[in-house]
């Protein structure tokens, strides 16, 4: 377009030009951008992912103190475990040992930030993967099991992190925050709901 | 920003190819309507691509989940429905924007001397394309695909000897089947695509080579000012490009408009019985290719004798390459010459338009007689040009383009 | 390889246009709706009732539909409990898709051919041939069931609506057809007469028939409301896209002689 700005014969309204050549940009970009709309969101996960990744029911009436099982939400696995009332006392005892004991820097839903990390003291419900690279760690329940201070909890084969019984970790692992709670609820005494939200009082 | 601009020409010709292919490529000044369709074409190819790409992200290539794979798409996945119907839409604009691209050329000479190669090329962009859409059509796996391939696949079967060995290795089984659907599946969304990109990269070339032709036929390049820039040359950059942009604009709002409000287009876009998943015992009662193919189709029906119907479809594709010498005119553009090509090109067009409409309905007696003689005028139109064209009278061409 | 050749046989041969049944029973009109969310409400409840039986919507889940055609509670969510209690007879989750127990086998055994799925049925046959094909079910002893259609004559599906519809028979005409080259009379069906009262009385029962097949031509496209929304709003956009890139090809064109 230069090459004929020197004719002065021809009077192009430069300004004109750059004023519709700026709108036009701008409008072509939320074009663009609606044109990618589409594209990035079919990536989410469809319906068929969510109708997959449903809800999960737990029958828990055949779950002994001190025993594990394990669920599959959203492919992932679910841990509900039932501690013992001697777990559970000594769930305070490693307290200085432990990154985020209050878990607030850990995912978990409100209603389990508390010093069980449950919604019933008794029933712990974890997702199981490790929040370092995410591979599975062990159950490990046992006193002394993993060294003499041990009291019980998870230990992570491909990078070491250890977690006490509460899913939080341990201080000196590379695991950076406790295992994550996924959102479940009580049906009754003996159900549980993985992939739901507990209704608090004021719902 | 400059030095950057700088840094990157020391290593890569950026700028150099910038002026060469846009900012000081010549083309001329009097292009009008018909010369949309060239860069209407590549935005088609690039949707296709993208969508297509998409596409084989949820699709399953394979006989017992294509079909839910696609339904999957429409219902399932997040906007899939748009992804699936800027394909099948784009697939259906791809055919009218590059037969009124190849219509322009016919219109303007723009194949003869010295853009043979240039036709040859894009004649083969054609062809790939025609593959590329045959075979695509097939993955949706509903009635229509499946007994679309099964029919065009078993054309080759009237080869001599070979034909029915040739068919079953083209089909890998000895029906239409999942081994048909996953190499018609690689071969339409890597092969053909790969070739068709180096294809249309030699076209551009080819052109920017030879220069653009024009409505009046005039080579602009013998024509230069002092600057040594053509006379009736513009630069293509920032001309023609904010020009294209409003090509584009009123494209993409019919396109649109046909992608959110008719997808289906009638039944012609999308046809309805490719609705019903595909199956081997039982053909749908009228069964007709996708409207782009329906004029070649047409052919093949008009003649009586299977090998020769195959022959005459193939002939009416291959006989388009030769057309920059069969065609023996002084001038290029339909402006300046004579009655005959007129006549021949408005003959060849209404015939072409009406093998397309025959193509798509059930056969009558009375429709296999129309779709013979409008055989006929396709092939007198390409056969007959080196005669009408050099016995006609032409005016003369002029030195400069007209406004 | 018979077959193949066969198959090119029958392409050159003449083809009757009409699909299906090859008959030429007239096909009466209807507009689907689907912002007539009480009209899908209806439909979907003759649905579930009278043809989820044997007709399963392989693609169309419960939840998506509950959404869509407006089966919601206060907070907009998909009243999971009110699809559950009034929709699901099958003990499927909401969000299934809507499949039936009956066995393929079976079914074959029982009507001599498979029930197809319908979730795509308004888009194969269209929304017309529906709403005749359901209206034009007729008493007719010589079949298995006692019913026959005049637009799909010989279907294997029993008229499932009849207790609603009431017993209609046909009332014939005599048409010439070119058989070879020789005319011949053939009796064709004109039309329907009733003869005996069903529950609904008759325009009661066409907006029943509306009402499924608006419900099926929403289940063959679900997301045909998105889209004509969208399709607003982007051609919209585009209309002044085409006026600013007119405008600016206009500034630069200005130097052009």
């Amino acid at each position: 377009m230069d090459d004929k700005g020197d004719d002065d014969s021809k009077k192009v309204d430069e300004k004109k030009r750059r004023f519709l050549t700026a709108a036009t940009t701008v409008v072509g970009g939320i074009g663009v951008v609606g044109a990618a709309t589409p594209f990035v969101a079919s990536w989410m996960p469809s319906a068929k992912a969510q109708a997959a990744g449903a809800p999960v029911k737990v029958d828990l009436s055949k779950l002994e103190p001190g025993q594990r099982i394990t669920v599959d939400w959203r492919g992932k696995p679910v841990w509900i475990i039932r501690r013992t009332q001697e777990a559970l006392s000594k769930l305070d005892e490693a307290k200085d040992k432990l990154r985020d004991p209050h878990s607030k820097a850990s995912l978990q839903p409100d209603y389990t930030q508390n010093k069980h990390r449950s919604i019933k003291p008794e029933y712990l419900v974890l997702v199981g993967l490790c929040t370092h690279l995410g591979c599975v760690p062990t159950y490990q329940p046992n006193l002394g099991e993993l060294g003499p201070d041990w009291k019980g909890g998870f230990f992570c084969p491909c990078h070491g992190s250890t977690f006490d019984l509460a899913g939080r970790v341990f201080e000196g692992v590379p695991a950076p925050i406790n295992l994550e709670v996924p959102p479940y609820r009580f049906i009754d005494d003996n159900t549980l709901v993985v992939g739901e939200h507990h209704e608090t009082e004021k719902a | 920003m400059e030095k950057l601009l700088g840094w990157i020409d020391d290593r890569f010709p950026l700028s150099k190819m910038f002026k060469e292919h846009l900012s000081e490529y010549y083309a001329p000044k009097n292009f009008n309507f018909w010369y949309f369709f060239g860069s209407l074409a590549i935005l088609v190819l690039v949707n296709q691509l993208v969508t297509g790409i998409w596409l084989a992200m949820f699709y399953t290539p394979s006989a017992a989940g294509a079909f839910s794979s696609v339904e999957y798409i429409m219902r399932d996945v997040h906007y899939g429905w748009v992804l699936r119907y800027l394909h099948s839409t784009g697939a259906s604009f791809f055919f009218i924007v590059i037969y009124l691209h190849m219509f322009r050329a016919l219109l303007y000479g723009s194949y003869k001397k010295p853009r043979e190669l240039l036709w040859i090329f894009g004649m083969c962009l054609f062809v790939l394309l025609m593959a590329e859409a045959f075979m695509g059509y097939l993955l949706p796996w509903g009635q229509m695909s499946y007994w679309g391939a099964q029919v065009i696949i078993s054309l080759f079967g009237a080869i001599p000897k070979v034909g029915p060995h040739l068919v079953e290795f083209l089909r890998g089984d000895y029906t239409v089947s999942g081994a048909t659907l996953n190499r018609f599946y690689a071969l339409h969304v890597i092969a053909i695509p790969l070739m068709m990109l180096f294809m249309v990269l030699i076209h551009i070339l080819a052109l920017h080579h030879v220069g653009s032709n024009n409505p009046d036929g005039v080579e602009i390049k013998k024509n230069k000012g002092a600057d040594g820039k053509p006379v009736d040359g513009i630069p293509f950059h920032p001309y023609y490009t904010v020009k294209d942009i409003f090509g584009v604009a009123v494209f993409l709002f019919i396109f649109c408009f046909v992608v959110f409000f008719k997808p289906e287009m009638g039944g012609y876009f999308l046809e309805h019985a490719n609705f019903l998943p595909a199956n081997p015992l039982s053909t749908p009662a009228h069964i007709a290719p996708v409207w782009y193919f329906t004029p070649f189709y047409a052919m093949l029906r008009a003649v009586p004798n299977k090998l020769a119907g195959v022959l005459i479809m193939g002939a009416a594709i291959v006989v388009m390459f030769f057309l920059p010498w069969l065609d023996k005119s002084p001038v290029k553009s339909i402006r300046y010459r004579g009655y005959a090509t007129k006549v021949m090109l408005a003959l060849f067009t209404i015939s072409f338009l009406i093998l397309a409409y025959l193509g798509a309905e059930s056969v009558t007696p009375g429709r296999t007689i129309a779709a013979r003689i409008c055989t006929l005028m396709y092939f007198a139109f390409f056969l007959l040009m080196p005669i009408y064209t050099k016995l006609e009278k032409t005016k003369p061409e002029p030195t400069r383009v007209t406004s | 390889m018979k077959r193949l050749l066969s198959v090119l046989l029958c392409l050159c041969l003449p083809l009757a246009a009409v699909a299906g049944g090859g008959s030429h029973y007239p096909l009466m009109h209807m507009r689907p709706d689907f912002h007539d969310k009480a009209s899908l409400q209806r439909g979907a409840k003759l649905y579930m009732n009278y043809c989820a039986g044997c007709h399963s919507l392989q693609y169309m889940r419960y939840n998506r539909m509950g959404r869509d055609i407006g089966i919601v509670d206060a907070k907009g969510k998909v009243a999971k409990q009110v699809i559950e209690k009034n929709l699901i007879f099958t003990g499927a989750k909401v969000f299934e898709p809507l499949t039936i127990a009956m066995d393929g086998s079976d079914a074959r055994e029982w009507f001599g051919v498979t029930p197809p799925d319908l979730s795509l049925m308004a888009r194969v046959r269209g929304v017309n041939w529906l709403y005749t094909y359901l209206l034009s079910f007729y008493q007719d002893t010589s079949k298995q069931f006692g019913t026959n259609n005049a637009l799909f004559p010989d279907v294997a599906m029993p008229n499932v609506l009849l207790n609603l519809q009431g017993a209609y028979k046909p009332i014939f005409k005599e048409v010439t057809i070119n058989v070879g080259g020789k005319p011949k009379v053939i009796k064709e069906i004109a039309r329907l007469k009733m003869v005996s009262h069903g529950q609904m009385d008759s325009p009661a029962f066409h907006q029943a028939v509306y009402d499924l097949v608006n419900f099926l031509s929403y289940v063959g496209e679900p997301m045909k409301a998105t889209r004509q929304c969208i399709g607003y709003w982007v051609l919209g956009f585009l209309i002044i896209f085409i006026i600013l890139s007119y405008l600016l090809k206009k500034a630069y064109w200005k130097d052009v002689k």
